[in-house]
């Protein structure tokens, strides 16, 4: 039997809370009072139909727009009064917010780093080991422009988790990406959490919602299910994540 | 045939964007290109629009040449690019209208085209297309797209970004335009789309990896494949890379992809390689490839990534 000691993710503690957090535009409520928490070093996959309400979710949680009401606090930082420090301990990777592309690969690296306030010591230190981690040695002196889109959005998730954040939130990290690419990143993922790293990630391969600890599936600005894939395939009666999405996400279909 | 392409290539300064590629489609067909971003599809979806000259090579669309023929070929083909390019400022019901017009027709002649699909979107006709949801931007522009009756209709990356139910009544309606004998080509990014089409053709790096029924494109998937599962999945990643005959390990849905290097190989080799290794709960069986499975196992090795 196993013989890991690894702590089981209900016995961490929780780096990210809401209670009741809701955002309201003018009479529109986008995010309805949802309630949930993340554990250190979880993947947590956040679903959700176009327009149910993750990115206003996701932007609350970055520190990007304040809540109408509720609470919530991340990397223990209330998201009211202490967004900058959330700010300060989070990475964000998403399709569209990415690297430089007429900078180099090393270029982007030294900015990022020097955004976050580490050293100059620290960013060569760093560099070093991200190039060695990816194979990139012989490419720091390349163009972002010059790199395959796989290439680019491996080197973002590495480049957004160099300051140490405690929490990574990815955004569609994986769209257009070719599938052996798809499953590099994911094992950058499983890296990255295996080292305590917490994962807070959106998608729409639903393939990759089984790669979560736990999935979140919204609707309408409600968090309707929250479970490990397995335990929503058990509670829905279905045999992929595929099955459970669609029962949730349109109801009446 | 309703498209034929004959060596059709185009580069941006160093880079082929499209390496000079053949194929043809039937009439009536629902044919699938299906690769990553920088694969070519839009530059091949451009140059088959008549909207980009090739560099090499020739295509027709319907019997007229893309070049030569371009402004009888634009009459009677449709075109919804990847990005929304209707007018944001033009409420709905402008938008097809302005379509419609520059058409020479009327939304009312070819109403019956786009019924189905409008139906979904006229309670808000006068709302100004940059203020829709994303699905509804999408069915605005397939309307927009149909609105002359093209004989052949070509779809950019409709369901990028779009949400799993989306894309399945996305791919619906293009069942029920088949139906009505439009020949329709689509590119898509999603692997799993392949099996809603006639044929597709995989592409990657302007090249077109196979093209065929989906069916028989797996059909030729060389060798032993199998699903294999432990409660620790990415500590089985590792395990499965271990063993002596693997030839690839992907991670896929809630199972490990495994494809052995032997002609033959049992379930029962692997689980117990890996109870040898600590994966006492480890399960395997023998399965079928799928179009993902076929599409990595074509795409070389993982160094066909590698930076150029």
């Amino acid at each position: 039997m196993e013989t890991t000691t690894t702590i089981k993710p209900d016995e961490r503690e929780s780096v990210i809370t809401t209670e009741q957090l809701t955002k309201r535009f003018a009479k529109f409520i986008a995010v309805d009072a949802i309630s949930f928490s993340v554990k250190k070093g979880e993947i947590f996959g956040f679903l959700g139909a176009n327009g149910a309400g993750k990115t206003t979710a996701m932007k609350m949680l970055t520190g990007l727009l304040s809540p109408s009401s509720g609470k919530a606090s991340v990397a223990g930082f209330d998201v009211y009064k202490q967004a900058e420090r959330i700010k300060q301990n989070i990475g964000y990777m998403s399709q569209r917010f990415s690297l430089y592309e007429d900078l180099t690969i090393a270029e982007n690296i030294r900015f990022y780093g020097g955004v976050y306030g580490l050293s100059r010591t620290t960013i060569a230190d760093k560099t070093g080991a991200l190039l060695q981690r990816l194979q990139l040695e012989h490419a720091r002196n390349a163009l972002i422009s010059s790199l395959p889109l796989g290439w680019k959005q491996k080197l973002a998730f590495s480049v957004s988790l160099l300051h140490e954040p405690a929490i990574i939130f990815l955004d569609e990290p994986t769209g257009g990406v070719d599938p052996i690419t798809r499953r590099q990143f994911w094992e950058l993922i499983y890296e990255a959490a295996s080292e305590g790293v917490t994962v807070f990630v959106t998608t729409h391969y639903m393939d990759e919602a089984e790669y979560c600890d736990r999935v979140s599936i919204m609707v309408n600005g409600r968090i309707e299910a929250l479970d490990s894939p397995r335990g929503l395939k058990e509670r829905f009666h279905a045999s992929t994540m595929d099955e459970v999405f669609v029962t949730l996400a349109r109801p009446s279909a | 045939m309703a498209i034929t392409a004959e060596n059709l290539g185009k580069h941006f300064g160093d880079v082929e964007a499209v390496k000079s590629l053949s194929f043809h489609i039937e009439h009536g067909e629902l044919f699938g290109f299906i690769g990553p971003d920088g694969a070519g599809k839009t530059t091949l979806f451009r140059m088959l629009t008549t909207l980009m000259l090739p560099d090499t090579g020739s295509a027709s669309v319907l019997g007229l040449d893309v070049v030569r023929e371009y402004k009888n070929l634009r009459n009677r083909l449709g075109y919804m690019p990847g990005r929304f390019s209707l007018y944001q400022d033009l409420s709905v019901e402008e938008n097809l209208r302005f379509f419609a017009t520059i058409f020479n027709t009327t939304i009312e002649e070819n109403y019956h085209l786009i019924r189905d699909i409008y139906i979904q979107i006229e309670p808000f006709k006068k709302r100004r297309a940059g203020q829709l949801s994303g699905g509804m931007k999408q069915k605005l522009a397939l309307c927009c797209a149909l609105i002359h009756k093209p004989d052949v209709l070509f779809l950019d990356e409709p369901t990028t970004g779009v949400d799993a139910v989306s894309r399945k009544e996305f791919w619906e309606m293009l069942k029920d335009l088949k139906a009505q004998g439009i020949t329709i080509v689509v590119s898509t990014p999603y692997m799993d789309e392949a099996s809603l089409c006639d044929r597709v053709a995989l592409i990657q790096k302007g090249t077109i990896l196979n093209i065929n029924t989906p069916e028989a494109i797996v059909a030729e998937y060389g060798k032993p494949l199998f699903a294999v599962k432990s409660a620790r999945m990415y500590e089985l990643l590792g395990a499965l890379r271990g063993f002596s005959f693997a030839h690839s390990v992907y991670p896929f849905g809630e199972f490990v992809h495994y494809t052995d290097s032997r002609a033959e190989a049992q379930p029962e080799e692997i689980t117990a390689y890996l109870a040898g290794q600590g994966f006492t709960d480890a399960e395997a069986h023998s399965i079928k490839a799928n179009i993902e499975d076929s599409f990595m196992a074509l795409m070389e090795s993982p160094s066909g990534q590698e930076i150029p």
